[in-house]
């Protein structure tokens, strides 16, 4: 596939390797923050490729994960109700909420639909003027655009019947977060290619500054994360700490400005709980002012919501890095995708979902 | 022939959707016998019209029965009609048998235009007729309206099993090759791209086909076929992890060499899919011995359906009941079962 392959070529993956080898002098720990970097890293067996002192931890970058339990819980009860069309992604229906997910609101009767895009809800709520159609917007800042665009869209064409249930979160707080917490090891990160063609690399300049960490922008393909790899490593090596480039043909250092506009139109920052990890201040967005009416948080009340977390579950530590996935006692027991404890292990995205489905081979060779 | 196109033969007009009496057993039953089922399947012993047919296979017979829901009913490459035909034969001839009468079932649903029941029968005879199997006994229920998805479709085949035939999933062993007949990905990427909230332009069409013909070519070289399976849901994963725990074996492929059309391919990394976990509709992937495999692979590429044929990986006697794919880089990882369907990823 033209403009893929390039970025697989195993010959110039395998001389990365090399190269990144030559230049390691010590142990570095870098962590990847999106999830979708992640599963590519453990999908073509990247991390094994690395030296051994190169330690990758895998990063908050997986926005069902970071969910908070309390607003899966209302999605479910509003995509209950008689009279609702609801819509989401389909990465979210496997989620666990407090004992249930969408996929059984939708076979309970709940009428549950999966869009690719916001847009498409917008359409369905114009095909069906007696029902309300709400809109499951979540993620970081790279389905923000889309998904102000939809709630923009509603308003211009004067749609009452459309809503959205909220929870955008923003990757510098969580930088922040994980570099402020005591139990940090993260030296260098490698930024999330996606969030950064939307919004650029200027907010990363201030956090660099302040902690002396490197934060490579990085894509997603084996060539994208090794070269992105490789300026990290190179940077620690060398005692800089900078905000390099290493996904020049997606991003750029202001990003995407009409969508940035969009998002500064419709959406304001506000505190926001991460589930797993807590409150991070003014690190989402919810709805502007504006666009009140169309929040379904406020559209439907809610009331009675008594959230319950697996005990046995930790995600949290996943998501800021201190533990690997396979390092929970448990993963692939109490814990697996299909009797998933934490959205973690059923995401698309999900640090736990890419070592049960691609790193079990591991264990495999070590007692053949 | 298009919903649009269709005549509908002169005594069914009065109806331009089913409704509940055609069901009934009573005129209008015999009026959608008479005018739809039985012209476009009465070569067989359907224009008798008895409670059931009479078959005399002479022999040890393949047997087997699917039943066939999809939304939407007509997409790029395909309609559920000539699936239902293509999907019982192919099982069929899975074990090496060479298919030869079907029954079919309907249960339609009240207000289905009458049209597209047309097309759906047509193309259903078109493809009974390419594949050589005769519809010799069938049945429609209709039921009320909201109580179903238009139309659901069963059928039943039975094939004569060919006598240097052993095929079943059993037979995989170490150092056989593993062969798929074709681009893996194909239909579940043409039916995604049509269902709605998530359709996308795109050129990819269905692969639904009857691989009997092809099938039988490959068992006339005289190799000494392990195994056959077609890959429908769950793709390719699903089938080689069967398979793989039936036999107690091992496999070991090599993505790279997994022939996936260009167009699938980009769709796929669009929605954040797996190939290998999309279903096909008209390929087969083969465990024969190495020494047989271009053989297999000859007499596959000599079939429409089976040009992009390739080897994909081998039966190993290691790591026992699970599926392990050489990644590009060289790397090995585990080829899991999905729990569910696949889902389209948010970014």
């Amino acid at each position: 596939m033209k403009y893929l392959d390039e970025f697989r070529d195993p010959d110039l993956a395998l001389q990365l390797i090399d190269e990144i080898a030559a230049i390691t002098t010590r142990h570095h720990v870098l962590m990847e923050v999106c999830g979708g970097q992640t599963h590519s890293i453990i999908r073509n067996g990247i991390d094994r490729l690395l030296p051994d002192d190169i330690e990758m931890v895998h990063g908050p970058g997986c926005p069902v994960c970071v969910t908070p339990l309390e607003t899966i819980d209302k999605a479910l009860e509003i995509a209950s109700r008689d009279g609702v069309i609801f819509c989401s992604f389909g990465d979210m229906l496997r989620v666990p909420g407090s004992g249930r997910d969408l996929f059984s609101v939708k076979s309970a009767g709940g009428d549950v639909r999966i869009v690719y895009s916001p847009l498409d809800a917008v359409q369905i709520a114009k095909d069906n003027p007696d029902r309300e159609v709400v809109f499951f917007g979540i993620g970081f800042e790279t389905t923000a655009p889309a998904n102000a665009m939809a709630v923009y869209q509603a308003e211009q064409e004067g749609l009452t019947n459309f809503s959205m249930l909220v929870s955008h979160v923003l990757v510098p707080p969580a930088m922040r977060a994980i570099l402020d917490s005591p139990t940090n090891r993260v030296e260098a990160f490698l930024a999330a290619g996606h969030v950064c063609s939307v919004m650029g690399f200027e907010e990363y300049l201030p956090i660099v500054e302040e902690y002396g960490t490197p934060i490579v922008v990085t894509g997603f393909e084996p060539i994208d994360l090794l070269r992105g790899i490789k300026a990290a490593v190179l940077q620690l090596e060398e005692g800089r700490a900078e905000v390099e480039n290493a996904y020049e043909r997606a991003v750029t250092r202001e990003g995407n400005l009409p969508a940035q506009q969009m998002i500064d139109d419709v959406f304001g920052t506000i505190d926001r709980n991460w589930r797993g990890i807590g409150a991070i201040p003014q690190s989402g967005w919810a709805l502007s002012e504006r666009f009140q009416t169309f929040d379904a948080a406020e559209r439907f009340t809610v009331t009675g919501i008594d959230t319950v977390e697996s005990p046995l579950c930790r995600a949290g530590e996943v998501l800021r890095g201190t533990l690997k996935p396979d390092q929970c006692p448990a993963f692939g027991k109490e814990c697996t995708p299909r009797t998933p404890l934490g959205a973690t292990m059923v995401s698309a995205e999900g640090a736990c979902a890419a070592y049960y489905l691609y790193g079990r081979f591991r264990e495999m060779e070590a007692k053949p | 022939m298009s919903v649009e196109n269709w005549t509908c033969p002169m005594p069914l007009r009065d109806h331009p959707a089913i409704v509940m009496g055609h069901g009934g057993g009573g005129q209008l039953s015999a009026e959608l016998i008479e005018h739809l089922f039985v012209p476009a399947f009465g070569d067989g012993q359907l224009t008798e019209l008895a409670d059931a047919a009479v078959l005399d296979p002479g022999g040890p017979i393949s047997f087997s029965t699917d039943t066939f829901t999809v939304h939407p009913r007509f997409f790029p490459g395909g309609d559920i009609g000539e699936l239902a035909v293509n999907g019982t034969v192919n099982d069929v001839a899975m074990r090496g048998a060479v298919p030869r009468y079907l029954s079919v079932g309907f249960i339609l649903e009240e207000g289905l235009p009458m049209a597209e029941l047309g097309v759906i029968v047509e193309s259903m005879a078109r493809a009974a007729r390419h594949a050589g199997v005769t519809i010799v006994t069938g049945d429609t229920k209709v039921v009320d309206r909201g109580h179903g998805d238009g139309i659901y479709i069963n059928t039943t085949g039975i094939g004569i099993m060919r006598a240097d035939a052993d095929i079943r999933p059993q037979r995989a062993q170490p150092d056989d090759a593993i062969i798929v007949s074709g681009t893996m990905g194909d239909h579940g990427m043409a039916i995604m791209s049509v269902r709605e909230g998530l359709e996308f332009e795109s050129s990819i069409a269905s692969d639904s086909a009857a691989l009997n013909h092809m099938i039988n070519d490959v068992l006339d070289t005289g190799a000494d076929v392990h195994v056959l399976r077609d890959p429908t849901r769950g793709g390719l994963a699903a089938s080689l992890n069967e398979i793989a725990v039936a036999a107690d074996v091992g496999v070991l492929i090599d993505e790279r060499s997994i022939p996936v059309d260009r167009t699938v391919a980009a769709a796929c990394e669009m929605l954040g899919m797996d190939p290998m976990y999309v279903a096909n509709e008209g390929k087969v992937v083969a465990f024969v011995p190495a020494d047989d495999a271009d053989l297999v692979l000859k007499a596959m590429r000599s079939h429409p359906e089976g040009a992009n044929a390739a080897i994909i990986g081998e039966v190993t006697d290691t790591h026992r009941g699970m599926v392990a794919a050489r990644t590009p880089l060289g790397a090995t990882r585990v080829v899991d079962m999905q729990v569910g369907e696949q889902l389209p990823r948010i970014c």
